[in-house]
């Protein structure tokens, strides 16, 4: 096993660990941060990957700015075991069956994937990184990507005008 | 199972890596000292004068005070989260050092050594990510406090944090589109070969930069999450021994970093000024111009960390509506028009 192999394993099952971890965390603080482990874990792929950018925008965008956020709104809301309403039963059930479905989507979508043929590149290929893809971003796809930047700004004005209102 | 590596590179990173840390702690150490006398000269009285000559032993009596207090963790804090906060607060203070080139290059035991532990070409963006999850240790060690003092400390400063986390992005966008680079190293290089710091093509940036750099280390006017006059102690209430003194050795720690960085992107890193290092190392040698241009960066560090301590020591803290109104509505559209209008002189210049 090579390095980059005992690495990829490591951060395969870390970021397993830590996924199954936010579903069985009692305490929805916990969840968060082991969310923020996840994201971490699959930085650590981004890096193997030899796209740099992608995996420190993963970290500032998700781990440094949405989990904060998220932390803060949990945080305010004071979510303890003892305040947790009791629960209709039927919201189970059908949150059973909404996670079941959601996987034999998944399954189906995957299996006539034949991923298990192609192999991902391993620190070679320089598309990651960023002087490559800030030219192609900004050559081939400047209109999608402008677009989706113009996206973001209406989302910001959305924003500040449900904030505006009393 | 073989793991191949270079032993050597790795002993070399090791060995960096445990100098940079060390030398980063010690000069904490001595930051919290110089901290004292400095406040002490500005208000007009002695400051620390008492253990050793000058006070010098006062940071060791100070660390040794800190290690013998009792450790107590409040029965109703979450234990683990509450010993988590102050580690994550002292990593990511410590991880940026990781980016940051400390010299140039040394020739030892004919081997060409870099005086930087990971020149990587998203340097800048490392460590923007880092001080993104600097965050953390002081949300979570305020929540885990179970105190509302305390908590209320967390969410202050986490939402502090982020809003001068944007102007600072954008104070740096301006910067980059200068230099055309993201890694530190080309971007000190640069420096050196033009001779012109990046100060002096972005002075507003670097203004918007340091006082970003300002409310990311928690100092004041920027030292809401720990107003003692409105919330006891801020998120570090509950905490006691070595896990408050790692709050507070982090805030020290951030400081030099973010001098270091301040030094780095704007005022030429390891560059001696008005000396040309490359026809000084063919007559001095290569290793003594390395260990010049270092003490050089040391001595800009100790620049601003003066001026930090200074800048203390004389505005007070803000209000917190001022703070945020400081942060979004003045630095973000500054940092905004600094942009455009180095976008528009890069245009010009180069038609």
């Amino acid at each position: 096993m090579s390095i980059t192999e005992i690495l990829f394993w490591f951060l395969t099952a870390l970021a397993l660990g830590s996924a199954l971890m936010v579903v069985f965390s009692k305490n929805p603080v916990h969840s968060v941060l082991w969310l923020i482990a996840v994201f971490f874990a699959i930085s650590g792929h981004y890096i193997l990957l030899n796209a740099q950018f992608l995996a420190v925008v993963n970290l500032i965008v998700y781990a440094g700015a949405i989990m904060v956020l998220f932390l803060f709104v949990i945080m305010l809301m004071n979510l303890n075991a003892e305040t947790e309403p009791r629960k209709n039963r039927w919201l189970m059930y059908a949150g059973w069956l909404s996670g079941f479905l959601l996987m034999l989507v998944i399954v189906a979508a995957l299996k006539e994937a034949e991923t298990r043929d192609q192999l991902a590149l391993m620190k070679g290929g320089d598309i990651g990184l960023i002087k490559h893809l800030g030219r192609v971003l900004f050559s081939e796809y400047v209109l999608p990507f402008e677009i989706s930047s113009v996206l973001f700004l209406s989302a910001m004005v959305g924003a500040v005008v449900i904030g505006k209102k009393d | 199972m073989i793991l191949a590596f270079d032993t050597l590179l790795f002993l070399e990173k090791f060995i960096l890596i445990v100098v940079v840390i060390l030398a980063a702690l010690g000069i904490a150490l001595y930051t919290t000292f110089a901290e004292r006398k400095v406040a002490g000269i500005i208000q007009d009285r002695r400051g620390p004068n008492r253990a050793g000559p000058f006070g010098l032993l006062q940071p060791l009596a100070d660390g040794i005070k800190m290690i013998m207090k009792e450790e107590i963790i409040p029965l109703t804090s979450n234990k683990w989260l509450f010993i988590l906060g102050p580690n994550l607060a002292m990593i990511t203070a410590m991880m940026t050092s990781a980016v940051i080139p400390w010299g140039n290059k040394v020739e030892l035991f004919g081997r060409v050594i870099d005086l930087q532990i990971a020149d990587i070409n998203i340097g800048v963006l490392y460590i923007f990510g880092v001080v993104s999850m600097g965050v953390y240790g002081i949300m979570i060690g305020g929540w885990a406090s179970n105190n509302k003092f305390s908590l209320l400390a967390a969410i202050r400063g986490a939402s502090q944090i982020i809003s001068y986390e944007l102007a600072m992005g954008l104070s740096l966008i301006a910067l980059l589109m200068y230099t055309g680079s993201l890694s530190m190293k080309t971007i000190v290089e640069q420096q050196m070969s033009t001779g012109v710091w990046n100060f002096f093509v972005q002075p507003l940036g670097f203004l918007l930069f340091i006082v970003c750099a300002f409310a990311e280390c928690n100092r004041t006017p920027f030292d809401l999450p720990e107003a003692e006059n409105e919330l006891n102690f801020g998120y570090h209430q509950e905490y006691s021994s070595m896990k408050l003194g790692f709050y507070l050795f982090a805030e020290y720690i951030n400081m030099i970093i973010s001098s270091a960085v301040m030094a780095t992107l704007y005022f030429g890193g390891y560059d001696i000024p008005f000396v040309n290092e490359a026809a000084l190392s063919a007559s001095w040698g290569v290793n003594i111009v390395a260990v010049l241009g270092t003490l050089t960066l040391l001595a800009k560090i100790v620049f601003f960390l003066f001026v930090f301590m200074w800048v203390r020591w004389t505005i007070p803290r803000f209000r917190y509506d001022q703070l945020m109104d400081l942060g979004w509505k003045k630095m973000i559209p500054l940092a905004l028009i600094n942009m455009l209008i180095t976008g528009a002189v890069i245009l010009w210049l180069n038609k």
